[in-house]
């Protein structure tokens, strides 16, 4: 019943190993911008001013409340239908499909990984705030060494999940013409009218990448969370 | 009780549905993405050469036509895992297909052509060298392009539907595509979208490729289908209802030599 000689023509084996390439650009690229931009957000998320917090909740309230899909598909179809956004300087990028893809996912990242960061710098106990300010921390110096390491420390079991689910969106990918796992996969179903033996094959790929970042999270929390621990003795 | 009664009644009747020689409903798979052949009018109705032609087989065969959409790329295995019966949907007949499913004869054959910027490109595969062609995926459009352009340096990109290669043209992403004449013409240079497109060079020319003319779609060994199905054809060619469904799109016969 199912074949999956077709999988390991060398032909066919390039196409899932240049997949798996785009798909790891895709996901490393976006993390990095987003995690990036989501710490400086995450501080005037939890500032008081409304002006301050008022458009980055916005941000992340209309981005996290709509579809990665649709945003994907209003960055590459819908921006490419006016002749102001063709004949501007952005044009050369926005006419790449791995940029409209990897503009998407960073866009999304960031907006989730804004609102945990914010979350986990809320979290932080008062008393470590309280300590801060007695020795006379200024307002930077308190979110230098104080809130930000911590708060960065404690999100990674979320953050963790957040890349996990990063990866498995970078398969939206495959919608704009760019070849990843899922593309790879996409490609091999049309040519041999078969969906299974491909789109199982790319569903094992997610899965080891998986493993291997959760279990490098893993790796991460022993390290940093060591601290949060119950004491061993 | 009830539940279990009602849903015996329900199997009873889908294997009698089965067993019938001639089904009284055929399921036809179709993209509907593909203008003139296939498409949905403004108010979401299925209309088309396609859609007719269909419509007029079904009629001939006594029977009544329920159309499924269906993306292009998974249109053949939708029709092995049953989801319908047959696919009338502008299928070019080719030996690779065959080896997935049965055809009928054709029912109409036209030949595909390059679309690019008028003056941009000579047309042979070397005037396409670091060009972006784009292709509707799984399509024998998409085939010639992988056998002649690729190698003469083109980058050949599959989309889902013509549509998007459409949009990509006119956005500017692509440089060409290879799609039939006729649908091309209509579908995209007939269109304020396809304004400064022109057909470019002559008709390709490949059989192995392009194969033998559209013909209707079967799952394998379904022979009373096609029987029935290739009958219609030669009715409704000898009849005079082919001709009324053609002339309401084409100047010529589309059915070919």
């Amino acid at each position: 019943m199912l074949d999956f000689t077709m999988l390991i023509e060398p032909d066919n084996l390039k196409l899932y190993a240049d997949g798996l390439l785009t798909t790891l650009k895709l996901l490393l690229v976006s993390l990095a911008c987003g995690l990036a931009v989501s710490v400086p957000l995450a501080v005037l998320r939890v500032a008081r001013s409304p002006l301050l917090y008022g458009p980055v909740w916005l941000y992340t309230y209309v981005i996290r409340g709509t579809p990665m899909l649709l945003q994907l598909y209003l960055i590459y179809y819908g921006l490419s239908q006016f002749a102001v956004v063709r004949d501007s300087l952005a044009w050369p990028l926005l006419s790449e499909a791995s940029f409209c893809a990897t503009l998407a996912l960073a866009i999304n990242t960031c907006a989730y990984t804004t609102e945990m960061l914010a979350g986990a710098i809320r979290a932080t106990s008062h008393g470590e705030v309280e300590a801060a300010k007695s020795v006379g921390m200024s307002r930077a110096t308190l979110y230098r060494r104080i809130l930000l390491p911590s708060a960065l420390r404690r999100s990674l079991p979320a953050y963790s999940n957040e890349v996990v689910m990063m990866l498995h969106a970078t398969s939206l990918a495959s919608t704009v013409t760019l070849l990843d796992i899922t593309g790879a996969a996409d490609r091999l179903y049309s040519t041999y009218y078969m969906p299974f033996e491909p789109f199982l094959a790319a569903a094992l790929i997610y899965l080891l990448l998986t493993w291997g970042l959760v279990r490098v999270f893993r790796k991460l929390e022993g390290r940093y969370l060591a601290y949060l621990a119950p004491r061993s003795h | 009780m009830k539940k279990l009664a009602v849903s015996v009644a329900l199997a009873l009747s889908c294997s009698g549905l089965a067993l019938a020689e001639q089904p009284k409903q055929i399921r036809i798979g179709v993209d509907a993405t593909y203008e003139p052949f296939a498409s949905k009018s403004a108010d979401g109705k299925l209309v088309g050469f396609d859609i007719d032609m269909a419509n007029a087989l079904c009629a001939q065969m006594k029977a009544k036509c329920v159309f499924v959409e269906q993306d292009w790329k998974g249109i053949i295995p939708a029709l092995n895992a049953k989801k319908y019966d047959a696919i009338i949907s502008s299928m070019s007949i080719t030996d690779e297909r065959k080896k997935a499913v049965d055809f009928t004869d054709k029912y109409y054959h036209t030949p595909s052509r390059l679309i690019a910027k008028a003056g941009s490109v000579k047309g042979t595969p070397d005037s396409l060298n670091g060009k972006r062609i784009g292709v509707l995926k799984a399509s024998t459009q998409e085939k010639y392009a992988q056998k002649y352009y690729a190698p003469a340096g083109a980058i050949v990109v599959p989309y889902d539907n013509t549509q998007q290669v459409y949009l990509d043209l006119n956005a500017g992403r692509l440089d060409g595509t290879v799609a039939d004449s006729v649908e091309g013409s209509t579908g995209f240079l007939k269109k304020p979208e396809g304004k400064g497109f022109a057909f470019i060079g002559p008709v390709l020319a490949d059989q192995t490729i392009f194969g033998y003319g559209a013909g209707i779609a079967l799952r394998k060994g379904d022979d009373a289908l096609r029987n029935g199905f290739n009958g219609a054809i030669k009715a409704i060619r000898a009849n005079g209802t082919y001709k009324k469904v053609n002339d309401k799109y084409f100047n010529f016969d589309a059915y070919g030599a």
